[in-house]
């Protein structure tokens, strides 16, 4: 499962696309997107001006984020882990 | 302190009207990312992982008390309370908007601060020792030199896009502590057999992929000289630098290329020139831009405090630094609290440091290399009152130069280009070597951490460097041993297989509990490690985790 993600023009928040072509903050609305939908509309959300800088596909399953950059999606959703100690196994 | 003149200021006041037009053409769609993309930068302008970033350029790490006031504005104002010193004496903001950024600029701009050429494939930010003009083995003070390259750099149309960014250095100490050897110039003041002072010049150091030491260009290059002889070394590096391969762009690679004397015979040519043109500097303007650099002067020098409650005696062991000046003490302000964020200091703890500045450091405040803060001028009978204020405010952890002083980039939990977390394995070493009392024992260590090969923690030159990886989703650190990053600099070796992220603390402190095992009376971990080589320290680092 796979969804789009950007971060958002006036802030550089991150940003998930939604099935009506928004974008929103929350990872839950965003929406799930076969491999094959997820390529087919990158280059949708490039080409359109709006609030997204720089989408991209990230690998999603039922928890959130997956695959190998698993961490780093994690990390943009959540924030920072700076501000827990002696969690180095999770992020 | 250096203050603007008119040409600073229009300079200055230029650039943020005309960044103002190009972030409100990005907002209107007039101009696409790709294009807005290298005007941000130019303005220090990073999209990082969760927000921008604006990285603040602070000349040579040194402060004025109404800058640090603005700083802690910036960060109570538009960002989350907070900001983060790094290892290039500059502060960085993780969470402004983009369309805030003219205000802070304006804000920054009406104490004489920017962040032009914080970015970029330009000359950024000059960087020195941050005791100048107060440490005790100083030569010369450097701040004035590193005030003349900014003002020559600042904009200069034909160094704007060089093949890669470009990092000068300036260090009047016998102490190394700007890091000459590891940046694209280094400017070590020396005293030739004359009496004369001037520069030795170095060139080519680097960290990142290809670390390299800066091999020596020239022995001696009179002062008048300065600006010439850059420009010649800058010059060949624009026409010779590579400019295909991102990775191979850095003078480092040219010098390798061309060999030291390859490119030092290209710049001789070049520099015979221009040497006796309009760069010649004027005595009277070295003079007058040493002006805005004097010395405080004292009467009645008190000696050293020896009372006190045990904790100021022993933050007076660790973070007190010899000054010129009888009477007169360096201070250097922790900013790595035990479990904390190496770097950062809230806006509070900026404006309580703004106070100590005013009331008792002659209105000057400094940032180091190793991301910590300097009060470089301190009446000896001043420093149990500056120290009773740090730690009300959590700033007089007296660890500065231990084990548990350590660098660390801002890695995965910021960073666009980190592999892996920093910050985190920086907290959990620091809370592990001092739960045992480990830093305290083992004295002088370096530990620098890198969440990528970029190295900006500056891995490659620390006692005990760290560097974080990705292998398939998982975060590995591998430990690199031995490298420096002084007079004595050298680039560290890895030893062995990465550790998972929590094996790192209790490697690092079994290291140092070898080598409180293995050292000689006296002798510093460094000198143990280059005595006895990394593979005495190996074991120590890989057991425990077979089990």
């Amino acid at each position: 499962m796979k969804t789009l993600t950007a971060n958002r023009l006036t802030d550089g928040r991150v940003i998930y696309r939604t099935a009506d072509g928004q974008w929103t903050t929350q990872l839950d609305e965003a929406q799930r997107l076969s491999p094959e939908e997820a390529a087919e509309l990158l280059p949708v959300a490039e080409a359109e001006f709006g609030i997204a800088v720089g989408p991209y596909i990230i690998d999603l399953d039922e928890a959130g984020p997956a695959g190998q950059k698993w961490r780093r999606e994690s990390i943009r959703l959540a924030g920072p882990t700076t501000g827990t100690t002696h969690v180095l196994g999770a992020a | 302190m250096y203050h603007y003149d008119e040409h600073d200021t229009t300079l200055v006041r230029e650039r943020i009207e005309e960044f103002r037009d190009q972030i409100e053409r990005r907002m209107d769609g007039r101009l696409s990312e790709a294009e807005f993309k290298p005007l941000r930068l130019m303005n220090g302008v990073y999209l990082q992982l969760h927000a921008y970033m604006l990285r603040v350029a602070i000349p040579y790490g040194s402060l004025r008390s109404e800058q640090m006031r603005v700083l802690a504005h910036l960060a109570r104002t538009y960002d989350r309370g907070y900001g983060h010193f790094t290892t290039r004496q500059n502060i960085q903001y993780n969470w402004p908007a983009l369309t805030d950024i003219p205000a802070m600029l304006e804000d920054l701009a009406a104490v004489e601060m920017h962040a032009i050429q914080t970015s970029g494939n330009c000359i950024r930010n000059v960087t020195a020792d941050p005791f100048a003009g107060a440490a005790r083995d100083e030569l010369e003070d450097s701040r004035p030199w590193a005030e003349i390259i900014r003002q020559w750099s600042s904009l200069h149309p034909e160094f704007t896009f060089l093949p890669r960014k470009f990092k000068i250095a300036v260090n009047g100490a016998g102490e190394d502590r700007a890091g000459i050897r590891v940046h694209d110039i280094g400017l070590q003041i020396v005293q030739n057999a004359q009496g004369q002072v001037g520069f030795e010049v170095w060139v080519g150091g680097g960290q990142g992929r290809t670390p390299r030491l800066a091999r020596k260009l020239k022995d001696f290059l009179e002062p008048q000289d300065l600006l010439s002889y850059l420009t010649a070394a800058l010059r060949v590096y624009n026409a010779h630098g590579r400019r295909d391969n991102l990775y191979k762009a850095r003078i480092k690679i040219l010098v390798d290329a061309l060999g030291i004397d390859g490119y030092a015979a290209e710049v001789a040519e070049e520099w015979s020139y221009i040497r006796d043109g309009e760069l010649k500097l004027p005595a009277g303007e070295i003079a007058r831009i040493r002006s805005f650099f004097s010395r405080p002067s004292i009467s009645d020098p008190a000696p050293l405090p020896e009372a006190g409650p045990a904790a100021f005696r022993a933050w007076l062991d660790t973070n007190i630094r010899p000054h010129q000046i009888d009477g007169l003490s360096s201070a250097v302000i922790s900013l790595k609290p035990i479990g904390g964020t190496p770097g950062d200091a809230t806006a509070e703890q900026m404006d309580l440091i703004a106070d100590m500045t005013e009331r008792y450091g002659f209105g000057e405040v400094r940032v180091t290399p190793d991301q910590n803060l300097v009060l470089p001028h301190v009446r000896h009978e001043d420093l149990f009152p500056v120290w009773s204020a740090l730690r009300e405010a959590g700033l007089a952890t007296a660890n500065a130069g231990l084990a548990s002083d350590i660098v660390a980039c801002p890695g995965l939990d910021y960073c666009n280009l980190a592999n892996a977390r920093s910050i985190p394995v920086a907290q959990a070493i620091s809370e592990t070597l001092d739960a045992e009392g480990l830093a305290q024992a083992a004295g002088e260590v370096t530990i620098k951490i890198s969440g990528c090969i970029n190295a900006c923690g500056h891995h490659h030159v620390a006692h005990i460097g760290v560097l974080g990886v990705d292998k398939r989703g998982e975060e590995f650190y591998q430990i690199n041993l031995g490298g420096a990053f002084g007079e004595d600099a050298a680039i560290g070796e890895i030893v062995g297989k990465g550790l998972a992220a929590d094996d790192v603390p209790p490697a690092i402190a079994r290291i140092l509990r070898a080598y409180l095992d293995f050292r000689d009376e006296d002798e510093r971990f460094i000198d143990t490690l280059r005595r006895l080589g990394s593979d005495a320290f190996k074991e120590a680092i890989y057991a425990d985790l077979a089990a």
